[in-house]
């Protein structure tokens, strides 16, 4: 790592909509990209819903802002966790989540998948191995 | 605040983004551009066109950075660039192009 960057981890706990806290997330995560730090995002409990493909949000009257995780890849953004106890006790597997990808510069620009699912114990070791955490 | 296109009138706020982005045509892209002195050019279009794209795929307006990258992948280093996209708009590509596109400002520009 190089001097002044430093690991931010953004933990997503908390379902897309009801709250402003998902959407709000992201655009912290947008802005922070865009100052070169090295940059992770984690979701677990209900948070993993954010990442559940297949939104409809015409009956809520919010934003469908689902299409935006897209963008996380373009914003150098590539590093998802999604905690595996969470999925499995909401009756989800990685088969229901949306497919975030990002181009790797060190490999012709190859397309890869973004999101990695661990473990809770992975996750733990994850928050320790970060230097800020922001939970939202 | 509002600008005035062939009589009709589109509410925008204090920085002069559209407030209803649906209330964007091509003809309100030129009264923007006109209050920016920027004279719209096809190299224009092609940015605004590119920005529009891109928002109603991903639902935001890209960063600077991000916008210079998927230019760069689309039209090739010689438009995905920060100097030519500056000639452009010399106020900044990102946040200029952006309005007279009609959409919101870049998220994390200031």
């Amino acid at each position: 790592m190089s001097e002044g960057i430093k690991k931010f981890l953004y933990v997503n706990r908390k379902a897309p909509h009801g709250t402003i806290y998902a959407l709000e997330a992201l655009e912290v995560v947008l802005i922070g990209a865009a100052f070169e730090q090295d940059v992770s995002l984690a979701f677990l409990d209900d948070g993993v819903f954010q990442l559940v493909k297949g939104w409809d949000t015409k009956e809520l009257g919010s934003k469908n802002f689902a299409p935006t995780y897209m963008a996380l890849g373009d914003y150098d953004v590539s590093k998802i966790y999604v905690e595996k106890e969470s999925l499995e006790e909401r009756g989800l597997s990685e088969d229901d989540l949306m497919e975030l990808t990002y181009e790797d510069e060190d490999d012709d620009w190859a397309e890869k998948s973004s999101i990695h699912i661990v473990s809770r114990e992975e996750m733990a070791r994850l928050m320790a191995a970060n230097d800020v955490i922001l939970s939202f | 605040m509002a600008y005035d296109v062939n009589g009709t009138t589109v509410e925008h706020d204090e920085e002069g983004y559209i407030t209803n982005l649906s209330d964007w045509t091509k003809e309100l892209a030129e009264v923007i551009a006109k209050e920016e002195n920027v004279d719209m050019t096809d190299e224009h279009w092609e940015v605004v066109n590119f920005l529009r794209e891109y928002y109603d795929e991903y639902q935001i307006a890209p960063a600077i950075r991000v916008l210079v990258k998927a230019m760069k992948k689309k039209f090739g280093p010689e438009k995905g660039n920060n100097k030519y996209l500056y000639e452009l708009f010399p106020y900044g590509p990102a946040k200029q192009a952006c309005k007279i596109a009609g959409l919101p400002k870049p998220t994390g520009c200031v």
